[in-house]
């Protein structure tokens, strides 16, 4: 009772990254907090692959849903198990990824159990929170901490009188880290039926395309990002050259994005993908705040921008002042040489 | 053949173009710094509703905007692109509320507006990027939902076949209806406003905008399209303790604004001694190579 439960996505058989993230994030708050975490698993033809998956993450007890109707992910059944589950264990603390199943599920389990939720958390700490009107305070509840109003402001939320306190969080946010390869926990195996009815199966998949990810900007050492200062398409053409050269991922701002200037899947920010790089080459961005946001820990920062007071140099370790058209093909000759 | 059509449409301030006025000096969002716009993805969600309209005869589209008396500016704006009518949903036991505050009051207008076939709304608002309201208004309804909706490829009497964004794919699903669908911005845009339904709407207000001294009092009592519908808690049976700030699960802790840790930087030039200094140090100290 009342531990933290982390719903894990799954894609076949395997489990997506952002939910062992969020194992690794909801283990700590389980101790933090003196609970357990438990993780529920839905999908078909898991049973006795998933658990071997997540419990490395620390997990105390997985909760098994396994149904051929219950992949593809669809809306009713999930939400069925979850808020049945949840009315039954009573978790204080929920967590799932802030991707297209995590945004479709979340609301919806939330509004069936009048629980707060709160998307896209940046941050998940545990502390107080004192009600001014009524002088009551809370302990160890879940800060969850998130970027608002287009990424100007952060604010921090918190869920004092609802169960469970649910939060999403992005791929890419949070780091996933094996606590203990042979770390036992319970498995329990739920009898599907009796959380779903079958009229939960209204909506059907009829097709489905998956394509595998064309960029590996997550994981990349080195990172090479756009901005609208590239001033098109074939502008890019010179980032992919350097990255070839460096064996660098190429990703954009949000600007370069909506001029159409690259995919929408190679956006870092807020809104985009988070990067950890050992070394950041940002070129022709200016740094709005919801770019900096997916970027800022960055080993090292190179700006390569014509404006010597573009935002972005605050937090830049190299300012190049130059144009882009100059500096990179310069880069790529000595780095041949050298 | 006609469908039943509600449109849900916030007015939201455009947090796109933030300028360096949009913050007071106290750290709080100056939100009269800002325009106040149609979220960019309920005109999606309005072009996918006037696009069903336009193939079945018969259908309504109406929209559904919760907010203060300005946010009637949505109505229209839906109006001069070939919505039939539209609601305000107005009250200030409903300030301070969040999505699920939201969601409630909305469907609670929503069963008051009646049999809808189709309910459609951006997948999220750029002031919030939750993408929470759409899921929580079905879940409240009872009725099934899509989210990430591209297009819309089929509507018949029992189901829609829609084509929905999945995270590295696309995926194609049969809904029955009543259903509430959310669109996506990359979904078709909408379709611009209409000369002669400019015209017509250009003076349609709802009541809460009306002032005493309007100059045309007259053209109202002659054209009943011109006075909008609006709606208050009371007029949608909603349960004041679910509505609002009473009604909110989650309370803002505190805000903070963003502040980034300025790094010393050193400046360098683009003349071949800077970059290759450059590149050899970085090689020498195998960040890169």
């Amino acid at each position: 009772m009342n531990n933290v439960f982390v719903y894990c996505e799954i894609e076949g058989q395997s489990v997506q990254d952002v939910s062992l993230e969020l194992l690794t994030k909801g283990r700590s708050l389980a101790n933090e907090l003196g609970v357990q975490l438990e993780a529920v698993c839905i999908g078909s033809g898991i049973k006795s692959v998933v658990d071997k998956i997540v419990m490395p993450y620390g997990v105390d007890r997985v909760h098994v849903f396994d149904d051929p109707r219950l992949a593809p992910y669809t809306s009713l059944p999930h939400t069925s198990i979850l808020v049945n589950l949840f009315k039954r264990e009573q978790p204080q603390i929920c967590l799932m990824g802030a991707d297209v199943v995590g945004r479709d599920l979340g609301p919806r389990v939330s509004s069936a159990l009048t629980s707060g939720l709160t998307a896209d958390c940046t941050r998940l700490e545990i502390g107080p929170y004192e009600d001014k009107k009524t002088g009551v305070t809370h302990q160890n509840l879940l800060y969850q901490i998130r970027p608002a109003f287009g990424g100007n402001i952060v604010a921090t939320i918190v869920n004092p009188d609802h169960r469970p306190q649910m939060a999403t969080v992005r791929s890419g946010v949070m780091k996933a880290e094996i606590l203990d390869k042979n770390y036992k926990g319970e498995v329990v195996v739920h009898t599907v039926s009796d959380f779903v009815s079958d009229s939960d199966f209204v909506v059907e998949v009829l097709d489905r395309h998956i394509k595998a990810a064309k960029n590996n900007l997550k994981g990349a050492q080195i990172v090479i990002a756009g901005g609208y200062g590239m001033g098109s398409r074939e502008g890019f053409q010179l980032l992919y050259d350097l990255a070839k050269e460096l064996h660098a991922e190429v990703g954009a701002s949000r600007a370069a994005v909506d001029a159409g200037f690259c995919d929408h899947d190679m956006q870092i920010g807020q809104t985009g993908v988070t990067v950890r790089p050992k070394i950041y080459i940002a070129c022709g961005i200016s740094g709005q705040i919801q770019h900096l946001a997916g970027m800022q820990e960055s080993n090292i920062i190179i700006s390569i921008n014509t404006d010597p007071d573009a935002p972005i140099n605050t937090i830049a370790d190299y300012v190049i002042t130059g144009s882009v058209e100059e500096v990179i093909p310069k880069m790529i000759k000595f780095y041949k040489n050298s | 053949m006609g469908f039943n059509i509600i449109v849900l449409a916030k007015q939201v301030p455009d947090t796109r173009n933030v300028g360096s006025d949009a913050m007071t000096p106290e750290g709080t969002v100056n939100r009269s710094a800002l325009p106040a716009i149609f979220n960019p993805e309920d005109m999606n969600a309005l072009e996918q509703a006037l696009r069903l309209k336009d193939k079945f005869p018969g259908t309504t589209v109406k929209v559904l905007t919760m907010g203060p008396p300005r946010a009637g500016q949505i109505i229209r704006e839906a109006l001069y692109r070939g919505a039939d009518g539209g609601y305000l949903l107005t009250d200030r036991a409903f300030a301070g509320a969040d999505t699920l505050a939201t969601s409630y009051a909305l469907s609670a207008a929503i069963r008051h507006i009646g049999n809808p076939d189709i309910i459609l709304g951006g997948r999220q608002a750029i002031d919030g990027d939750t993408a929470q309201v759409g899921p929580q208004v079905a879940q409240k309804l009872g009725l099934p939902q899509v989210t990430y909706v591209e297009e819309i490829k089929e509507c018949a009497p029992e189901y829609v076949v829609v084509e929905r964004h999945i995270d590295g794919g696309v995926e194609t699903v049969k809904c029955p209806l009543p259903a509430v669908l959310t669109v996506n911005g990359s979904a078709a845009p909408c379709r611009p406003r209409n000369a002669k339904l400019m015209i017509k709407y250009k003076r349609a207000l709802c009541p809460a905008e009306k002032t005493e001294d309007m100059p045309y009092a007259s053209e109202y009592e002659k054209k009943p399209y011109l006075t909008l519908t609006q709606l208050n808690c009371a007029d949608v049976n909603a349960d004041l303790s679910q509505c609002g700030l009473a009604g909110s699960p989650t309370k803002v802790k505190q805000v903070e604004n963003i502040v980034f840790q300025a790094k010393e930087s050193r400046r360098l030039t683009s003349s071949d001694a800077d970059i290759e200094g450059l590149i050899k140090e970085l090689v020498s100290s195998h960040t890169i190579g």
